[in-house]
């Protein structure tokens, strides 16, 4: 042989080795289909037009709380959230940054839960975070702030040394989705129909240094300066969820935080903006008081809205032909899946409609 | 046959009865003598011709065959 | 560092690329550097007693091999003035000197060996007999981080320096290239111990790109991989639950644990060895082969000349046969000879170096009992064979079936699960508990354990059964296949198309089916508090 055929050969067992390592990997990778759908969250986003006014960033009490449908179809609003599972301060960051290579939006909203957590803390968390994430600078910074002590960046570039031994659990969703997953949220929102009223919510247990960490405060003053830098209005927030508990001591280090910086900061477990948005913990959360369902994000959104457009004058966008267009079949869908889970609920007691 | 030989011959007959020893000429490749055996013929040989093998002389080219071991006996002998 | 540290593969992958890139008469030195920094990465101060190790051989050789050459010059200076009697109380002289400088060298570095792998372990043992005696004084305990691979480089530098001095070549005269010889990389994780005769031209000669012997090289790495990850890590769990809960895991599962165990052990050292020798071979160092199809053994001493051939050749070439013929042996052995009888005389070198041999190779493996105690007993059963080899010869002339296929089957089987015994010793690592865990194979009668689920309770599932399974078949039919010469050559000579799908093929299953990194746990994934 001679040795141009030999690079040839080479490097077509090499291209054809890679080829096949790469198909079996994304066979392999969870589809988040079926169970788990919330680890397809991060990635939804790039499926939508990318022209946002409001950006959510933070874990489930942003994507299970705020109907981005709701703010368009009464305020002409286009939102979207990040979020993701036990979404961490530094993740909500790079997802900043991730998104502002796409688009500006006017307002971004935080919610301040994720001040708790100084270190990574589940490596199932991280991936259903960071995983769905495109490559940039952003991606590479936040897996390298995210790892747990037993993760590798080397797993990040390639999932399969992570998911290799799915292969005895393929299912049919493996092959079904495997070009692609299919839409399951709404502009980032999670949406569920059911209702499991709030009784007995636990309180928090003393802790004995309610301090939030350097870490912490750290990305929230980056957090700060890139709104600052890019012209955003940053809004802190503390969803209406009942549990995790929500001490005193902390919501007052973010109350300083805030006066401090002149930033607006909103607890929604605050009595009297309850009062006004008129949550009511027996009909509007699905799970006891965790997260709201649909018609509790509705209230709040509608609330939301209001305060968005008195305070920063959001404009109402339903005019725009383009966007209309698009938030209207978000709005189909989102009304299909309500009927959907009702139908579900109506029939099997449950909203995925699995026999019981 | 020279003397030496035939009682190489002898000790070797002594260990394995069933080998031809006057023609074969691949006692350690083809694993017919095993470390003990080689021990054992060494501490014979030592005894028989008064001499002494030293460890760097027990190597396949001087003991594949009872000529090769003759042939490093007499060689011993003479030093 | 392990081979299967991601960092271990992203290197080697690169010395591979710049190995070929670089000019032929500089490979050998990019070989140093990336052994130093292969060593360096294992801890910097373990360079130090490398160092030592190194310069201590390149002088002392160096120094032996010139008086040599000085003894020859004088003789054939003075070849018609001397009588032969002068000649050889010469000769004999001169070589004297050189063995004063070749102890030096082996005291050196045995004694570091000795201070850092045993100091611990034998000042433990003085204190016990000093406990014995009423004793309170008791002397200080230090314990060294033992430098990884030390025992494997050491005992090849000392094997070429014992060389040197019995003049089988000549000390070499660059330190880097003798430095390479002690430190080449693929060698320090688990050997094999390489003679330098062997493995010098490979190493300095700067080897040319040959397609055929690098694509068998990555297929013999990938394989040791698939060995190491796919079948020893996995059944690593098992392993681990079996000898660490040792009240519950008895009779069957003490069996059990010797066929997990000699899984484990079978597959992480051949495996490791397929690496570094795959290793070689793409980089056109010939390494020699430590393994020879070991469970294929038909008795213990061949067991032992086919499991890690390389120390075992050692063990004899530099002190099993120095020890049996040494004039103190050979006077003992006179002895005997006239005191107890013509046959005990015989035998007695044989049996009291066999004995003393595997004392060491039982220390070699480890600074503790346990592993004393498992050498003394190798030898006992190779004593054993060796007094009954008569009988067996008896045997299987009286009996034609005792010579078919079947019956070397069954020695092969019987002569595996014997080892398997004998590694219980390693496994438990403590000689009481390792005789108790015996006994239970005796009155503990539990087989209902192999079916009624208990399996699937030593931390593998069904997945790891069907992989451990299906990996022992595969490895049955190459060692079958590999009889007739390698099963890699013969493919690709016949097709080098399916030569290249074995590659793949093999990388496809070593990342698909290795136990490694995080696994997968659907459970970890349930959405409950957040």
């Amino acid at each position: 042989m001679g040795k141009k055929k030999v690079i040839l050969a080479g490097a077509a067992m090499v291209v054809s080795a890679g080829v096949l390592l790469a198909a079996v990997q994304r066979l392999l990778q969870p589809k988040y289909m079926t169970d788990v759908v919330e680890g397809n969250l991060i990635a939804d986003y790039y499926n939508t037009g990318m022209d946002h006014d409001v950006l959510f960033i933070g874990d489930c009490e942003c994507y299970e709380n705020f109907s981005p449908v709701e703010l368009w179809e009464k305020y002409g609003i286009s939102s979207t959230i990040r979020g993701s599972a036990q979404q961490l301060i530094w993740q909500s960051y790079y997802l900043l940054e991730d998104t502002l290579r796409y688009e500006k939006p006017d307002v971004v909203v935080f919610n301040v839960l994720s001040m708790k957590y100084g270190e990574p803390q589940s490596e199932a968390y991280n991936r259903m975070s960071i995983e769905g994430m495109r490559w940039s600078k952003s991606k590479v910074d936040c897996i390298k702030a995210s790892m747990t002590e037993e993760e590798s960046f080397l797993s990040y570039v390639f999932p399969i040394l992570r998911y290799h031994s799915r292969w005895s659990e393929i299912n049919s969703d493996d092959f079904k989705y495997f070009f692609g997953a299919e839409p399951n949220f709404f502009s980032g929102y999670y949406l569920r129909a059911d209702a499991k009223p709030a009784e007995n919510v636990p309180t928090g247990t003393p802790l004995t240094d309610y301090s939030f960490s350097d870490t912490c405060w750290n990305y929230l003053d980056k957090m700060m300066s890139l709104c600052a830098k890019n012209d955003i209005q940053l809004v802190l927030i503390k969803a209406p969820s009942l549990y995790p508990y929500w001490y005193d001591e902390w919501d007052r280090q973010i109350r300083d935080y805030a006066e401090k910086y002149h930033l607006p900061y909103i607890n929604f477990l605050d009595e009297d903006i309850q009062a006004q948005i008129g949550i009511d913990y027996n009909t509007d959360t699905y799970d006891a008081g965790l997260h709201l369902n649909v018609y509790g994000a509705e209230k709040l959104s509608d609330w939301f809205g209001e305060y968005l457009v008195d305070r920063y004058g959001l404009a109402d966008r339903s005019g725009e032909k383009k966007l209309a267009e698009e938030w209207a079949g978000i709005k189909e869908r989102y009304d299909a899946e309500i009927r959907r889970q009702l139908e579900n609920l109506e029939k099997y007691g449950n909203v995925k409609g699995e026999a019981q | 046959m020279s003397e030496t030989l035939s009682t190489i011959i002898e000790i070797l007959q002594d260990l394995h009865e069933d080998v031809d020893f006057e023609s074969e000429d691949k006692l350690i490749d083809k694993k017919i003598l095993d470390s003990f055996d080689i021990v054992t013929l060494i501490s014979e040989l030592s005894n028989e011709f008064d001499i002494t093998i030293p460890a760097d002389k027990i190597i396949p080219d001087n003991f594949n065959s009872a000529q090769a071991l003759a042939k490093m006996v007499e060689e011993l002998e003479d030093e | 560092m392990l081979f299967t540290d991601s960092i271990f593969i992203i290197g080697l992958i690169a010395l591979f690329i710049v190995y070929f890139s670089v000019p032929k008469r500089v490979r050998w030195m990019l070989l140093l550097i990336g052994s130093i920094g292969f060593y360096a990465y294992s801890g910097p101060w373990n360079l130090i007693y490398m160092f030592v190790t190194a310069l201590s051989t390149f002088l002392i050789t160096n120094r032996i091999s010139s008086m040599t050459r000085k003894a020859k010059d004088e003789v054939s200076a003075h070849k018609s003035e001397w009588s032969r009697d002068e000649k050889k109380a010469f000769k004999e002289k001169a070589k004297k000197k050189r063995f004063r400088w070749l102890v030096l060298c082996l005291l050196l570095n045995f004694g570091m060996l000795a201070v850092i792998k045993y100091g611990a372990f034998t000042m433990h043992n003085v204190n016990t007999v000093i406990g014995w005696f009423g004793g309170s004084q008791k002397l200080p305990v230090h314990r060294f981080l033992l430098p990884m691979g030390m025992s494997f480089y050491l005992f090849q530098t000392m094997g070429y320096a014992i060389d040197v001095y019995r003049e089988k070549y000549e000390a070499e005269k660059n330190f880097a290239k003798l430095s390479l010889f002690v430190s080449f990389f693929p060698q320090l994780i688990q050997g094999p111990i390489s003679r330098y005769d062997d493995l010098s031209k490979g190493l300095y000669a700067g080897n040319g790109f040959d397609a055929k012997r690098v694509m068998l090289g990555i297929q013999r790495i990938l394989w040791g991989y698939f060995k190491k990850v796919a079948l020893a890590d996995r059944v690593m769990p098992a392993v681990t639950a079996l000898i660490s809960n040792t009240d519950e895991h008895q009779g069957m599962y003490v069996l059990l644990g010797i066929l997990y165990y000699s899984l484990r052990i079978y597959a992480d050292f051949t495996g490791g060895i397929d690496i570094t020798i795959g290793i070689g071979q793409v980089l056109g160092i010939p390494i020699a082969e430590n393994f020879q199809r070991p469970f294929f053994s038909k008795n213990i001493t061949e067991y032992w000349r086919r499991w890690h051939i390389t120390l075992g050749t050692w063990f004899k070439d530099y002190l099993f046969y120095p020890v049996s013929v040494c004039q103190p042996m050979l006077k003992l052995s006179k002895w005997s000879r006239d005191k107890l009888g013509k046959s005990v005389g015989k035998y007695l070198p044989v049996y009291i170096s066999t004995i003393a041999v595997w004392f060491v190779t039982g220390l070699w493996h480890g600074a503790a009992w346990n592993f004393i105690v498992w050498g003394l007993m190798n030898a006992v059963v190779i004593l054993i064979s060796e007094r009954l080899t008569p009988l067996y010869t008896k045997f299987h002339k009286k009996h034609a079936w005792s010579n078919t296929r079947a019956y070397d089957g069954f020695m092969a089987l019987r002569t595996t699960f014997l080892m398997g015994l004998l590694r219980m010793f390693d496994c438990y690592l403590d000689v009481p508990l390792t005789f108790k865990m015996f006994g239970t194979m005796f009155y503990k009668w539990n087989p209902q354990v192999l079916w009624n689920g208990s399996l699937m309770k030593l931390g593998l599932g069904k997945p790891d059964y069907i992989v451990l399974g299906a990996g022992v078949l595969l490895l049955f039919i190459a060692s079958l296949l590999g009889r007739r010469g390698s099963v890699r050559e013969r493919l690709y000579d016949k097709s080098k198309f399916l030569s290249c799908c074995l590659t793949v093929a093999l990388l496809l299953i070593v990342v698909v089916f290795g136990a490694y990194g995080i696994g997968y746990d659907s459970s970890q994934f349930i959405y409950n508090q957040f």
